[in-house]
Order: C-alpha cells, then sequence, then structure tokens
C-alpha cells in the first residue's frame, strides 16, 4: 500500500515536469527567433560572401522554413529527412542534426565545438562552488534557525534575523568585491580570482591546490544560502514548538535535548528540504555572478562570455540546460519531500 | 485575571465592567489596526522613513547640491580623479573621471530606484490581476496560466534575464518593462492561492448568488481581501529588483553608461580596486540601506495586518 502510493506520486510528479521542460523549449526557442541580427551573418562574418552562396547556406540551415518547421528540426532535429539545398524543390543532402531532445545544441560560434560538450566541461567547476556552499549555508542555516527558536527572543533570536535580513539586502558581488580588496589587495593572502596558479605548469586539477581560490566565493555563496534557511529553519521551529504534540512530549516528562531533536528538529526540518531544488536555482543564478567576480571558470562564466560574443548557441543551451538542472533539482526535492513526510505522497 | 478588581468589588460586577470595557473599545477595521500596530512598530516606522528620505533625495537633490556646492556631475575633471571624500566641495569625492560621487550617487538613485519602483509595480498589477482570474475561474484559463508560471519560474530569473537582456539591449525604461512582465509570477501565485480559498467563503457565494456581477465581485469582494498581500510583495519586490538591476549591470546586461545607476557604478568601480576604493564603498552602502529598508517595511506590513500577530 506504502509502496503503491509513494509509486503514484513519483510518477505523477514525472509527468508533471514534461509541460513545463515543453514551455521551456518553446519560450527559449521564441526568444531566439527574437535574436537581433541575421544569424547568417553571425556564423560567415563576411559581409562580401554572394548571395547564392547565403541563400544555400540559409536553406542548409533551415532558416528559410517557417517558425514551426524550425521550432521541429530545433527540438527533434531533422536527420530523418532530405534537405533541398539548391532550391530546386528535391532534396539534395541528408539532414545532420539530431535535436535538442537528443542531445545536439548545435555548434558554438565562438569555439567551434558542440555546445553540450562545452557546457558539460564546465559544469564541475560550478559544482566545485555550489555543493560546499549549500552543505555549509544548510547546515549552519539550520542550526542558526534552531537556536533562534529555541531560545526565541534571546540575543541569538535577534542576531539570526539581523543576519538573515541584512544577509539578503547585500549584493553577493559587492561583497565578492570587498572581500577581494580586504584579502587579496590589503592583506594579501588570498588569491584575488581564478581557480589555480596559472604560472605554475598545468598538472591538471587539484582540490588541494584550489582551495585558496575556493574560499572567498565558496563564503559569498554560503552566506547568501545562511540568509534564507535560518529564516526559514526559524519560521518552521517556532510552528512546530506551538504544536500539541510537544507540550504532550514535556509533560510526559521527557529531556530537553530529547524533545529538541527527535521532535522539533525532525519536524521543523522536513519543509527545509523542499528549498533544496529552489537553493539550486538560485545558486546557478548566484554563480554566474560569483564566477564572474572571482574568474571562475564555471557555467555562469561561460555563458556571460557566451553573452559578450554574442554566441547565441551557446547562450540558448546553458538557459536550457540550467533550466534542466533547476527542475531536476525542484523533483529531486519535491520526491525527498515524499519520502520524508507521508501526508505529501497521499495528498 | 479580574485579580485587581475583584479586592474591592463583587466578582458579578467586575465582569460587567470587564464587558464594558470590551465593547467600549472602538471596533478597527483591519487597515486600522494594521496602522495602529505600525505606530508602535519603531523599526518599520525607521526604516519607512529612510525610505522617503533618500527617494526624495533621489529625486530632489541633485540640482540642489549643483547648485549650492557649485559641482556638475556630468563634468569629468581629469586632474582630480580618485580624490578621497572630504576634499574640496566633494562630499563624497570624485570618481575616475573627476566627477562629484555624491551627485551621480543621487542620480544613479534616480535611476535604481525609478527602475525598482516602476518595474515591482508593473509585475505586481500584473500578478494580481493574472492570479485574480486563474483563482477565480479555474478550469482551462487556471490550467494555461498555472502552466505558464511553473515554465517561466523553472529558468533561474538570472538565465532568463541574460537571454532577454541580450535581446532587448535595455535603456532604464525597457529594464522596467522587461523585469516587470518577469517577475509577476510570485505574487501571481499568492493572489491566486487567496482568491482559490477566498471564494468558497461565504460572503462570496452569497454575492454570487445575489446576482452580483463578476466586476463587482473582483472589486467589492475579493480585491480588498488581496490588497495587503499585494502591498507586501510590492516592497518585497521593490527591494530584490534592486539587488536584481545591480546584479545585471555588474555583469554589463542592464543601465548602460554614461546613464549612472547604482549598479553600473559599481561595475565600473571594479576596474579601481586599488585607486579608488571609496568608489566601490558608497553605491555598495546605498543598495544595502535601500534594500533593507524595503524589506523590513515589507516584514512590518506582513506583521501589521496579520491577523495573528501577538498584541
Amino acid at each position: 500500500m506504502k509502496d503503491r502510493a509513494m509509486n503514484t506520486f513519483l510518477v505523477r510528479r514525472l509527468l508533471q515536469a514534461i509541460p513545463t521542460l515543453f514551455g521551456i523549449s518553446i519560450l527559449s526557442f521564441l526568444l531566439m527567433l527574437l535574436t537581433p541580427g541575421d544569424p547568417i551573418t553571425t556564423i560567415t562574418f563576411n559581409p562580401n560572401s554572394k548571395p547564392e552562396a547565403t541563400a544555400m547556406l540559409r536553406r542548409q540551415l533551415g532558416l528559410d522554413q517557417p517558425p514551426l518547421v524550425q521550432y521541429t528540426y530545433w527540438l527533434i532535429g531533422n536527420d530523418w529527412r532530405q534537405i533541398d539545398v539548391d532550391g530546386d524543390g528535391v532534396g539534395d543532402i541528408q539532414g545532420t542534426r539530431r535535436g535538442v531532445l537528443r542531445g545536439d545544441f548545435g555548434q558554438s560560434i565562438a569555439l567551434k565545438r558542440p555546445v553540450l560538450d562545452v557546457i558539460i566541461e564546465r559544469i564541475p567547476a560550478t559544482l566545485l562552488l555550489a555543493v560546499p556552499a549549500i552543505l555549509l549555508g544548510y547546515i549552519i542555516g539550520i542550526v542558526i534557525g534552531m537556536m533562534a527558536a529555541l531560545k526565541h527572543n534571546s540575543w541569538i533570536d535577534q542576531f539570526s534575523r539581523v543576519l538573515s535580513v541584512v544577509g539578503s539586502a547585500i549584493p553577493a558581488f559587492w561583497l565578492g568585491l570587498i572581500l577581494i580588496i580586504v584579502f587579496s589587495v590589503n592583506l594579501r593572502v588570498l588569491p584575488m580570482g581564478g581557480m589555480r596558479d596559472i604560472t605554475r605548469e598545468d598538472t591538471g586539477f587539484n582540490i588541494i591546490e584550489s582551495l585558496p581560490y575556493m574560499i572567498m566565493p565558496v563564503l559569498v555563496l554560503t552566506l547568501g544560502i545562511i540568509a534564507v534557511i535560518s529564516r526559514y529553519a526559524r519560521v518552521q521551529a517556532l510552528e512546530v514548538l506551538g504544536q500539541d504534540y510537544i507540550r504532550t512530549a514535556y509533560s510526559k516528562g521527557l529531556g530537553n535535548q530529547y524533545i529538541n531533536f527527535w521532535h522539533v528538529a525532525r519536524n521543523a526540518l522536513i519543509p527545509v528540504v523542499t528549498l533544496f531544488g529552489g537553493a539550486l536555482g538560485t545558486l546557478l543564478g548566484g554563480a554566474v555572478i560569483i564566477e564572474q567576480v572571482f574568474s571562475w571558470p564555471g557555467l555562469g562564466r561561460l555563458t556571460i562570455d557566451a553573452v559578450s560574443q554574442r554566441d547565441y548557441p551557446l547562450i540558448m543551451g546553458s538557459v536550457v540546460i540550467s533550466a534542466v538542472l533547476y527542475i531536476v533539482g525542484l523533483l529531486v526535492s519535491d520526491i525527498l519531500y515524499g519520502l520524508v513526510d507521508p501526508r505529501i505522497r497521499l495528498s | 485575571m479580574t485579580e485587581g478588581i475583584s479586592s474591592n468589588t463583587s466578582p458579578v460586577t467586575s465582569s460587567v465592567v470587564h464587558l464594558e470595557e470590551a465593547s467600549s473599545r472602538p471596533s478597527r477595521s483591519l487597515w486600522g489596526e494594521a496602522f495602529t500596530y505600525i505606530r508602535h512598530d519603531k523599526l518599520t516606522l525607521f526604516a519607512f522613513t529612510i525610505l522617503i528620505v533618500l527617494t526624495l533625495a533621489c529625486v530632489f537633490a541633485p540640482p540642489l547640491l549643483e547648485n549650492v556646492l557649485k559641482l556638475n556631475g556630468n563634468r569629468t575633471d581629469v586632474v582630480n580623479r580618485y580624490k578621497p571624500p572630504g576634499y574640496k566641495n566633494n562630499i563624497l569625492g570624485t570618481d575616475q573621471l573627476g566627477r562629484d560621487q555624491l551627485v551621480r550617487l543621487l542620480y544613479g538613485g534616480r535611476v535604481s530606484l525609478g527602475v525598482a519602483y516602476g518595474a515591482s509595480f508593473m509585475s505586481i498589477s500584473i500578478g494580481l490581476i493574472v492570479g485574480m482570474l486563474a483563482g477565480y475561474y479555474g478550469g482551462i484559463v487556471d490550467d494555461l496560466i498555472s502552466w505558464f508560471i511553473s515554465t517561466l519560474s523553472s529558468i533561474p530569473s538570472i538565465f532568463l534575464l541574460i537571454l532577454v537582456s541580450v535581446v532587448f539591449s535595455p535603456t532604464a525604461e525597457v529594464l522596467i518593462i522587461l523585469l516587470g512582465l518577469l517577475g509577476w509570477v510570485s505574487t501571481c501565485r499568492l493572489v491566486r492561492g487567496e482568491i482559490l480559498s477566498l471564494k468558497e467563503r461565504d460572503f462570496v457565494v452569497a454575492a454570487r448568488a445575489l446576482g452580483a456581477p463578476p466586476r463587482r465581485i473582483f472589486s467589492q469582494h475579493l480585491f480588498p481581501n488581496v490588497v495587503s498581500i499585494v502591498i507586501i510583495s510590492l516592497t518585497i519586490d521593490a527591494g530584490t529588483l534592486i539587488l536584481v538591476e545591480s546584479g545585471l549591470s555588474y555583469l554589463g546586461l542592464g543601465v548602460r553608461p554614461p546613464t549612472p545607476s547604482w549598479g553600473n557604478m559599481l561595475a565600473e568601480s571594479r576596474k579601481f580596486l586599488t585607486t579608488g576604493t571609496h568608489l566601490i564603498i558608497w553605491p555598495g552602502i546605498m543598495i544595502i540601506i535601500i534594500v533593507l529598508c524595503f524589506f523590513l517595511v515589507g516584514d512590518g506590513l506582513r506583521d501589521a495586518v496579520d491577523p495573528k500577530k501577538i498584541r
């Protein structure tokens, strides 16, 4: 019975993600159509190319087709049909695109490589900042939030409130700049940016070597998470503390520590888990700016570089992939929620 | 409870006195209650005052200051670059082109605050209308709107903004429209949820049974009950939008120089980390103060209209 309810919940939740992904694909495609400038000019970059050649390239890339057809090619590819390159109405060559659904996001204009390869290369660097930031942020945030709720209206409660409101009002990149001024420019104890010492010979990636470079960006990202999580954990814990079963537990004579851990913490933390998906989205976004501040070679930096080079396929690719990552994050946190709280999967 | 009184009066009269006291207290509306609450909430009042003062300062002070201190926010002065705060008439020093930092900060505030107020007002209006329609009519309208909302909110907002800024290369006015068009989702969700529960309530059902047209139900019964949510969202959103604008400008995708905004002043100042540290400090401080005030006012208002609050 329990398994069946869980399975139904999982299947329903997975099915719900499909229309959303579909919507994202339409939205991204529409925005791509709206981008200024002729894609052909961006690709050939040659103002003197002959009109016939341009027309051929246009037909080859399917840009002469109506938007709906273009969307279909972009989504599922065109390798299942012949393309009429010379414009005589008869198909000449086999299509080569495999479509976004099969992982073909096209070629990056600037890097001349498949978009997906370039993006996948950069994801580990972003995770190297995001994972420690999520772990630290969650642990510290939950501890502060719980302590604030248990000692309601004490100094730690006041401190947590100030921390969460100030922490969410500080622009992350500004904090990053201030840290750079203090620790890199004045004290000269931490490197200003980058992921490792590029003057040394390339020995490949080494986490020990990268550690000093991680400190400031992780610190900034962590502070943002602490601000959100501590506030939420505090509210949830206060809510639980007002419940009847807590009063019952006290009146049964259970110890404070026991109640705090087994009754308050466990129940208060369930909703905090659901913030995980959102935190991932915030981090993917926050990382864009932080990676820029600290010249960290992750997905965000890649996107901004793509923007400055007007590399549309790469921009599109990173938007769609970040959205997919975000949706997966939301799915995972929903499923976790369903696993730890039986009320969710039955409703 | 009646201990103090019952020592010299009988229990019966004391409870009568108590009843009279209760009924003699004037009954107040939600807004009356909220107003009384806010009047005693020093922090919210303080934050609200700062918001008003800074907004007025950004609107009116630049020309005044320019006259009094004999400065011009746009005049460059190569000799007096990177002067520290307090140099001659430059209260907050000068920037990389020798322009007065304080005057530029206030001009930047016009843009940043203008974007924040304009875009939040626009996104809240869209969110309110769409949320009321979705919540009240339900069915296919609701399904479509919910689908659109979940789609829009599944793309991390900064990526969406990057994409849109690339397509439209915004000026301040365009940025207001873009941020307004992309930011209504959370308000819409809140309003929709509230309307879903409101429309089942007796007073709405009664109004419908009496044959009130939808326009009347919306304006007389539904809107007054969601207006508090809307005002709270408005202040929180305005704060968030200041941060968003500054982040976008930092990435070179927001308002473009030479039009100053706090975000692009910061973005420019990062090139002068060592020569003009004060150029980084001031715009950042302004952003923090304003955002903090917006958040505090939002929180204060939320507490004030919360019927569960402890009085």
